[in-house]
């Protein structure tokens, strides 16, 4: 048992390191280092165009999606060495976070469905970050019924005509492109009918209104398709087999390993470390000292998890199922530290103005933020029964609209 | 970065778990719960035969010399078992105590009998209620001989020797803890078992009077050695959880399979189900924080203490948790004497207390968080 790397893993981490020190937008480096959730905005800057600078750095250098194969703008790299880049990048991998749907989702779907001549003209600017992807798959009658999607997909010649709409879309005011979930026949049942395309966010008919979300931010939109014409080359995998094309996708949102998952526990030891309650220094308050310790227990519990993980990598060895509980425990337990360090504050927890709120409003930006955590990529709910049912090998839901043609179920609760 | 056991320690998991399904079945833990033995004798001979009581005693000692993480593998499979012997008060708490302090001598008498399943031990240390603290020892070592008394002193009763910690100074400071070891077979001791919540492990509590006693390590230093035993045990009783943990969640799983309730499997509902998923995070957490916690140990690294510390407390919660839980997806029948169900939680809630209380060790883990901080 050991944290060492091999002569190879170190060797790799040398270069990375390296060509990091070298190239990195390091005057950044202290304001992305103290982002938190809900708040990673640059104070002097437009972060989309530092994101995208460093990404085409990065892409230039041979270190974007170093796990894609080269042909497609990748370096062909082992799993381990993603991760010991991803070590290496640190804080400036904050700068990724607008490319996490097109580079973790929409990337390896077009691997596995598009057309070689696809691949080779999509892949490489995704990889490089010249162009941005969205995926557009969740609706309002479809969140975590996925498959309960409406959006119709009707053949007309060589080319499908789209009407719908699709919610909950990250990024969509920003994309160029992005691979979107049908339904091309009603009267099937509902996983049976579906199928997948990618299309041009600047195709007639597409429209893009961002939701203001409840922390009062936009990072998702509503996105609606009016007569909006895909060539059938664009399909991927199937007619009618877009559920497990979509399976895919989102395998891979939620594999995301060595992917560090925001916790909100060093914010808030740092935070009780200095500060100083009516009785005295708050790190010095029973209370607050067993808080803390239950937190630091869940935080260090899921970053050995994730090191296991890592070390089966590391032996060319798929990971086993451990890596699934990342999204539910960090979830709640930010929403949990944000509410504690407001807890703290006192009355004046309410103000969350970052010129007049304590440390900068950052836990405040953190708790409104916090109730999307538990929602997006998967509900906290839908993450128990994943782990129930794959990993604990519990049955899954009785579904009573399972083989029921999907125009006959109803869509009203009462 | 290989953050995982090797393929030889796997290998002797999957021996000790032969040898333990087939010695220490749920019925050969009953006989010791329903009062029939104080532990048992067969198992622990056993045990000794295997070379699972010495596995990190150094062979000079009568031991296999392999290290802890083999013990930390022979753990998770003692804590599985709900073993009713005094595994841990004999090899994390007393062996653990004379492989740090004890002088070549005491190391020669005590731990190739320990080795050889000859000589059971302890450490008596706490003296009525409240967490670990040298404030609370009033036992008082003169002249050599030791005046007190030690309540609860796990598996006292059936303990051969102990290793006491007495007060040999008038304040209260650290410096005025001092260990000693006991022959409790030698006399000027009074022994008395205490009824507990796991009848499958003894507690006792012990009177000294003018009894012989031998130093173990320096004077002085008594709570400084009793800080790296405690933070050694941590460790591998966070193994034993981790090993009860899975086991609970198992029996939990197994049932919520096979039970029929409004004519479905009861694993389908969505509120059991999310109960074993949440089970399952909790062991999962427990697990990881063991791993860190058993690397630490193996290798002496300075990051031990806040290693042992996070292990315990995710170890203690996660064991509580699926023990619990486990009689919940049962029903009434986990609330029944047969199943064994309570039995896996009486082995948790007694675990969750032995060495300090969960609030003793989030004291102490924010203690030294703090202090690695500051370094």
């Amino acid at each position: 048992m050991n944290f060492d790397d091999t002569p190879q893993e170190a060797a790799f981490r040398e270069t990375a390191r390296a060509w990091i020190a070298a190239n990195a937008p390091k005057q950044y480096e202290d304001e992305l280092r103290k982002s938190s959730l809900g708040r990673t905005q640059l104070k002097n800057a437009n972060i989309l165009e530092v994101a995208k600078g460093w990404q085409k750095k990065k892409a230039g250098a041979g270190w974007a999606c170093l796990h894609w194969p080269k042909e497609y703008g990748g370096r062909g790299s082992s799993p381990i060495e993603r991760v010991i880049w991803q070590q290496e990048e640190g804080p400036f991998g904050q700068l990724s976070r607008m490319f996490i749907i097109g580079h973790g989702m929409c990337g390896p779907t077009m691997m596995a469905f598009a057309r070689e001549e696809h691949k080779r003209a999509y892949l490489p600017p995704l990889a490089s970050g010249e162009k941005v992807w969205c995926q557009l798959f969740s609706e309002p009658a479809g969140g975590s019924d996925v498959a309960g999607l409406r959006t119709r997909a009707e053949k007309d010649g060589d080319e499908w005509i789209i009407n719908g709409q699709k919610i909950w879309t990250s990024g969509a005011h920003c994309s160029d492109y992005g691979i979107l979930l049908t339904r091309t026949d009603p009267t099937v049942p509902k996983h049976k009918g579906l199928t997948m395309f990618f299309l041009d966010m600047k195709s007639p008919g597409v429209e893009v209104r961002p939701i203001k979300q409840a922390s009062g931010a936009s990072d998702f939109n509503e996105v609606y398709f009016t007569n909006v014409r895909i060539p059938d080359h664009q399909r991927l995998g199937e007619v009618g087999d877009g559920w497990n094309v979509s399976l895919t996708t989102l395998m891979n949102e939620r594999s995301a390993i060595g992917a560090a998952v925001s916790t909100g526990f060093p914010e808030l030891f740092e935070y009780c470390s200095s500060l100083m309650l009516n009785d005295g220094p708050a790190i010095e308050d029973r209370a607050v000292r067993s808080k803390l310790a239950n937190w630091a227990v869940k935080a260090s519990g899921l970053k050995y998890t994730s090191m296991r993980a890592i070390s089966a990598l590391s032996k060319g060895e798929r990971p086993g199922p451990e890596n699934s509980i990342g999204k539910l425990v960090a979830g709640s337990m930010i929403q949990d530290v944000a509410t504690y360090a407001l807890d703290l504050q006192g009355a004046s927890g309410v103000i969350s103005g970052p010129e007049d709120a304590e440390v900068a409003g950052r836990f405040q930006a953190m708790l409104l933020r916090a109730p999307g955590t538990r929602v997006e990529g998967g509900t906290d709910e839908i993450m128990r029964n994943i782990i129930a049912e794959r990993v604990l090998g519990l049955p899954g839901d009785i579904r009573v609209d399972k083989d029921v043609p999907f125009n006959k179920i109803p869509t009203k609760g009462r | 970065m290989n953050f995982d056991f090797s393929d030889d320690q796997k290998q002797l998991r999957d021996q000790a778990r032969k040898f333990l399904t087939e010695k220490c079945s749920p019925k050969a833990v009953r006989a010791v719960l329903d009062g029939k033995a104080p532990y048992d004798k067969e198992l622990w001979k056993g045990l000794a035969e295997m070379g699972f009581l010495g596995v990190a005693i150094p062979e000079d000692f009568g031991g296999a010399g392999a290290g802890h993480l083999e013990l930390c593998v022979i753990a998770e499979e003692m804590g599985r078992a709900n073993a009713p012997v005094p595994f841990s008060s004999t090899v994390y708490l007393a062996a653990e105590a004379l492989l740090i302090a004890g002088s070549d001598a005491q190391k020669k008498k005590w731990l190739p009998a320990i080795a050889s399943g000859e000589a059971i031990g302890t450490l008596a240390l706490f003296e009525g209620s409240g967490n670990p603290s040298p404030k609370t020892i009033k036992l008082t070592a003169a002249n050599g001989v030791l005046n007190g008394v030690k309540k609860p002193v796990a598996d006292g009763a059936v303990a051969d020797f102990a290793v006491v910690a007495a007060r040999t100074g008038s304040s209260r400071r650290d410096g005025d803890i001092s260990l000693f070891i006991v022959d409790l077979k030698a006399g000027g001791v009074e022994v008395k078992s205490l009824t507990n919540l796991d009848p499958t492990r003894g507690q006792a509590e012990i009177t000294f009077r003018d009894c012989k006693a031998e130093s173990l390590g320096a004077a002085g230093e008594g709570w400084s050695i009793l800080t790296q035993v405690l933070d050694r045990a941590a460790v591998l009783c966070a193994f034993e959880q981790v090993g009860g943990s899975d086991r609970a969640l198992e029996m939990g799983r197994d049932y919520a399979l096979d039970r029929i309730a409004f004519g479905r499997q009861i694993g389908s509902f969505q509120a059991v189900k999310h109960m074993l998923a949440d089970m399952y995070v909790s062991a999962t957490l427990a697990r990881s924080n063991s791993y860190y916690g058993a690397w630490a140990l193996s290798t002496n690294a300075g990051e031990l203490p806040e290693a042992a510390a996070a292990a315990r407390i995710s170890a203690t919660q996660a064991f509580q948790h699926c023990a619990k839980n486990n009689i919940q997806v049962h029903g009434g029948m986990g609330f029944t004497w047969e199943f064994d169900c309570h039995m896996y939680y009486r082995r948790a809630n007694a675990m969750a207390l032995g060495l300090g209380s969960l609030s003793y060790w989030e004291d102490q883990l924010i203690d030294r968080m703090r202090k690695k901080n500051a370094a």
